[in-house]
This record gives structure tokens, C-alpha cells and sequence, in this order.
């Protein structure tokens, strides 16, 4: 057996190429990883029609791409697609494989390492290489209230999903070359146990409140839906975006839109202001990233007031109200 | 939301035991989900969950929901697991106690570490085809045909019985369950607590033993915050923030909150 540089390789996601840049943002930190193992940074692209991706992915860091063409595989298959990787993997035995944590890669990932028999650490925010050479993977537990640091110490290869927009992407560099590894589809391949009746692109749903520097979140706690208005005036005023917690949008008072939370919409704002919202675990897990939070509750030990920067004890409502005074005030000049 | 690190230092793992022993908000969707499913096809549902004997609370409230039996894996040998040996274990429990089993609901994650993974893996462990982060699901004779949106793609897919969903929280809304069903789910326990030596497991292949991750540090990433508290009247509080924190605040929304008075 000839031996040859340990591969680390990044699943090639293409498919929201333009809005979704999280396979490039895995091949950069795939490229620091490599460094400090001596690696490979390799990329995967499954499909048809896919020399467009396969390029991207040369110009973003990989070293090597491996690409299975046909046309039978156009479309994104979870059960075809974990096949490929499976095979791929058992014969090319990479060390790492690193897939971006979207709707597809969350599905397709535990089912690639199941079939290898390997450890997958899930939504990872921070990837490094420790002293042994092993991968650590951080991930948020809890519901994001603390992280985790795990290593799959024996079994290989290492595997971990990532959360898009953690790791800054290399810029593109078009003279940059790697070596395309074509590999033919298996004529064995299994049939397609799921049928695709129809799929259907929607226009990208707006990442205003994921991109927001300034959000402002109520809950329950602001008494009404009269009064959860004021904080839309707030926002107006701050520049800012509203956010709500579950109770509050089932109150109907704001849209499914402004959902913040676990299964919902995950903020990053420079500042939050959180308006009576009590903290549970489902919302607090859509607030982490946020830099800097004050919270405003009547209850001093809501676990919401506890994570807070600033927590100021009162009525959401009337805050809201000062605030937007005081604002306007300091605004004028 | 915990208020001590629930880490055992010692075992190396996460103390799920400390967490409050509620059903996970995605699971209840998936059960309503089989309810609905329930009311229009008939059928019989088993509510299976592993970990801790607190689990039990979590059976109970299946059971009011709505659930005709539950399994309870429930084993100090099970303790630990990573998603790969949980799927594993769960996986034997179902070929034992639901060998005719048509379909799986699976919440699409779970509150202590949103994994998402069980449900995938469970499939494969099973064999049978699997969706993730399904709306809507529709039975038509021994095919289901799911609605989901993945990744700004609204999908519509096809896979025939036996196979494996996991159910999306925006839809499913859980149903409300009323006094009476809670009081018939704490006189009328149809709860079947099975252990590792029930599945025929080896010890040393499920639980922390058998998992291939492994956790070596637990922490809290935001300790390190002052939680300054402010009391008093709104407009003095307001006032007091602007004192302490006008620059900060201003140079994220990039104007100038200095007022000279």
C-alpha cells in the first residue's frame, strides 16, 4: 500500500451555492486543520452538470476534488448520495469528513456515519486539532447554553456537521489548481427508496432577522398586542429588527417570521433588547451569538435576566416606551 | 434551564438526569402527528423513549396524549450513548417489542442537544427509508407522501411502508390534554420498562462504552458576564443605561446618542 497524505474532505453542498456558503467556509477551516495535520483538503461533488461547483471549490482550497457525474443523480438524493459517500469513503478512507449543517446535510451526515460505523458530532461551532492530532469538535448543548468539546478518538473517519457562517471563507482564487479525482457511478448502485413527486425552488426567505446588528425580542411579558407594537416603533427607531418568542407569535402578536428560537431563527445581533421574555431553553438557544443583551422583566430571576449583560428589572412595556422617548430625544440633536 | 454544569467530570458524560423530565416540545408534534394519523387510518402507537427511570413522566404524558403503550429502555448500561448507540439500542428494542411496525415519528430534535441525528440513524439501523423535517404527511394504502421545505426547496416525496419520518414543530400542534387524561395515565400504566439484558445487548457495545464520540469538556461559553441589574422607575433606569452605555450602544447603530442635556 502506498501511503499518502491523510484527506480531510468537505461535502460539496452547491445546491444554494449563492446564498448558503457554508462548503467554502468548511474548506477554510479544513485548509487550517490540514496544515497542522499535514492533510489533504479534499472536496466531494456529487451530481450532474456539476464542473461550475467543482471549480468553486478548487478556487475556495480544495486540493482535490473526487466528483461523480450522471445524470441519474441530478437531483439531491439522501438515499442515493449516502451510498456514493459510504463507498467513496471505504475505499479512499479519509480521516475527516466535515459537512455543513443545512436541512440536507443534517439528514445526510448521521446516515454516511452510521453506515461507516463512525461518531458524528452534530451543528459544530468551533473545529481544532488537539495534541494528539484528534479532531475536537464544539458543539452547543443544552439548548446552547453551554458547549461541548468532543473527539471521536478510535473510530474513523472523524465526522462533524457544521452551522453555517461560523468560519470565514477563503477568497476565491481562480488560478489556483487541484486535482480532479472522477470516479464513474457504481453500476450497483441500490435503487432510490424515496420517489420525488415534485420540488419546487422558493425565493431565499429574507435574513434580515439573522442578520440584524440590532434586535429587539418580546415574549408574553409585554402585556398585549397593543403594547408588543411599541416595540416594532423601538426597532423603527433603533434600526433595528423585531424578534418574538413562540407564546408571543401563538398570541398572534407577530408574525411566524419573527420566530426566534431552537427550531426557528437563529439571531446574531451586536445589541439584543429582550422585552419580557421568561427564557426558556427553546428561545434562549436562537439568542447565543447575540454579543451584548439586555433584558427587561418584571421577574429578576428569569433565566432570561440571567444571561443578560444589563438586566433591568420592570415592566417591559413601560421600558419600551422610555426608551423610545430617550431615543428620540437623543436622536433630534 | 439548568443552573449547575450537569457534567459528570467523572463518567465523562452529560447529566440528562438533572434535566426536568418534560417531553421534548418536538416530540410532542410527532406523536400529534401520529394521532392525526391514528384518527384517519386507525393503528396502534407505541411511545418509546430511553434514558433515566424519570422518563417515566415523559411516558405518562404520551400516554395522555393519546399513546396505546409505551417502552421505557431504561438501564445504567444505556447511560451515555451517543445518537450512533442510541439508534443502535433503540433499533433492537423495536425489532423485539414492534416488529410490524409500519412507520416511525421521530421529533427533529431534542432540547438538551439538538442533535437531530437519532432519527436518520435509527432508519438505517432499520433498514427502511427516512425523512427529515417533514410538514405534512399524507397515507395513501401503504405509501406515505410527505411535504417538507429543505433548504428553500418546497419538496414533495414519496416512500412506501415501512419507513421512518421525522416531524417538523411548525406544524402538529400538540394537543391539549386534559385533566382527566393525565389522571387515566397515572391509574392506568401501560409502561413496559425494558433493560439491556431484555435486548440480548452486551454492555460493552451500547451506553458510554460502546459510543464513538466522546465528550471531554463541558462549559459555559458566556460566564464570564457581568449581569449589571438595574431596578427602579423606567425612566431613570433608561436614563442610567444611556449613561453607562451611550458609546456602546451608539456605535452599533451607528449614531450619535451623546445628549448634552
Amino acid at each position: 500500500m502506498t501511503l499518502h497524505a491523510p484527506e480531510i474532505w468537505v461535502f460539496g453542498d452547491y445546491r444554494n451555492y449563492f446564498q448558503n456558503r457554508v462548503t467554502l467556509q468548511l474548506l477554510s477551516r479544513a485548509t487550517v486543520l490540514a496544515s497542522k495535520l499535514g492533510a489533504c483538503v479534499c472536496a466531494t461533488v456529487f451530481g450532474h452538470q456539476v464542473d461550475e461547483w467543482v471549480g468553486e471549490y478548487i478556487a475556495h482550497g480544495a486540493q482535490k476534488v473526487y466528483v461523480i457525474e450522471d445524470k441519474s443523480i441530478k437531483d439531491y438524493s439522501t438515499d442515493l448520495y449516502v451510498t456514493l459517500m459510504e463507498r467513496l469513503a471505504r475505499d479512499r478512507r479519509p480521516e475527516i469528513i466535515l459537512v455543513g449543517a443545512t436541512t440536507f446535510g443534517r439528514e445526510y451526515a448521521p446516515r454516511v456515519a452510521k453506515r461507516l460505523g463512525t461518531g458524528l458530532t452534530a451543528d459544530c461551532v468551533g473545529l481544532d486539532i488537539n495534541e494528539d492530532g484528534l479532531l475536537v469538535q464544539t458543539s452547543p448543548s443544552f439548548g446552547g447554553n453551554m458547549l461541548t468539546k468532543i473527539i471521536t478518538p478510535e473510530k474513523r473517519p472523524q465526522m462533524a456537521t457544521v452551522r453555517p457562517g461560523i468560519f470565514q471563507e477563503i477568497p476565491h482564487n481562480y488560478q489556483a489548481t487541484g486535482e480532479i479525482v472522477r470516479i464513474s457511478l457504481p453500476k450497483d448502485l441500490p435503487k432510490d427508496r424515496i420517489r420525488l413527486i415534485s420540488s419546487e425552488r422558493k425565493p431565499p426567505t429574507s435574513q434580515k432577522l439573522e442578520e440584524a446588528a440590532v434586535v429587539v425580542c418580546g415574549g408574553r411579558g409585554m402585556g398585549s398586542r397593543s403594547k408588543f407594537k411599541n416595540l416594532y416603533e423601538l426597532a423603527r427607531v433603533l434600526g433595528g429588527e423585531v424578534g418574538a418568542t413562540r407564546p408571543a407569535v401563538y398570541s398572534k402578536w407577530a408574525d411566524e417570521e419573527a420566530l426566534v428560537g431552537q427550531a426557528d431563527k437563529h439571531i446574531r445581533p451586536k445589541v439584543l433588547l429582550s422585552f419580557g421574555i421568561s427564557g426558556a431553553i427553546q428561545h434562549t438557544a436562537g439568542i447565543i451569538d447575540a454579543s451584548f443583551i439586555i433584558a427587561i422583566n418584571k421577574n429578576p430571576g428569569a433565566a432570561m435576566m440571567k444571561m443578560a449583560d444589563v438586566a433591568i428589572v420592570a415592566d417591559a412595556n413601560q421600558v419600551c416606551l422610555a426608551l423610545i422617548k430617550e431615543l428620540k430625544k437623543r436622536l433630534r440633536g | 434551564m439548568a443552573t449547575e454544569l450537569p457534567w459528570d467530570a467523572k463518567s465523562g458524560t452529560l447529566r440528562r438526569d438533572l434535566a426536568d423530565g418534560m417531553m421534548n416540545p418536538a416530540c410532542k408534534h410527532a406523536l400529534e402527528a401520529a394521532l392525526t394519523l391514528k384518527q384517519q387510518h386507525g393503528g396502534h402507537i407505541t411511545a418509546i423513549t430511553m434514558g433515566p427511570p424519570i422518563a417515566e413522566e415523559i411516558l405518562r404524558e404520551a400516554i395522555a396524549m393519546g399513546a396505546d403503550r409505551c417502552l421505557m429502555l431504561t438501564d445504567a448500561a444505556m447511560a451515555g450513548a451517543d445518537t450512533h448507540v442510541t439508534s443502535y439500542t433503540l433499533a433492537r428494542a423495536i425489532e423485539i417489542f414492534c416488529p410490524d411496525f409500519d412507520l416511525i415519528l421521530c421529533g427533529c430534535h431534542t432540547t438538551d442537544s439538538e442533535t437531530a441525528q437519532v432519527g436518520p440513524q435509527l432508519a438505517e439501523e432499520l433498514n427502511i427509508p427516512e425523512i427529515s423535517y417533514v410538514d405534512h404527511l399524507h397515507l395513501e394504502s401503504r405509501t406515505l407522501r410527505v411535504k417538507r421545505f429543505s433548504d428553500n426547496f418546497l419538496e414533495t416525496l414519496e416512500m412506501d411502508l415501512p419507513c421512518l419520518v421525522s416531524v417538523n414543530t411548525q406544524h402538529f400542534q400538540p394537543r391539549y390534554i386534559p385533566l382527566s387524561g393525565l389522571q387515566d395515565a397515572f391509574d392506568d400504566l401501560n409502561i413496559l420498562a425494558v433493560s439491556a439484558s431484555d435486548l440480548g445487548l452486551d454492555p460493552a457495545v451500547i451506553g458510554i462504552k460502546g459510543s464513538p464520540t466522546k465528550i471531554i469538556d463541558v462549559y459555559m461559553p458566556r460566564a464570564e458576564k457581568e449581569n449589571i441589574v438595574l431596578k427602579g422607575a423606567p425612566k431613570k433606569i433608561v436614563e442610567e443605561l444611556f449613561e453607562r452605555f451611550e458609546t456602546r450602544i451608539g456605535g452599533i447603530i451607528r449614531k450619535d446618542l451623546k445628549w448634552e442635556g
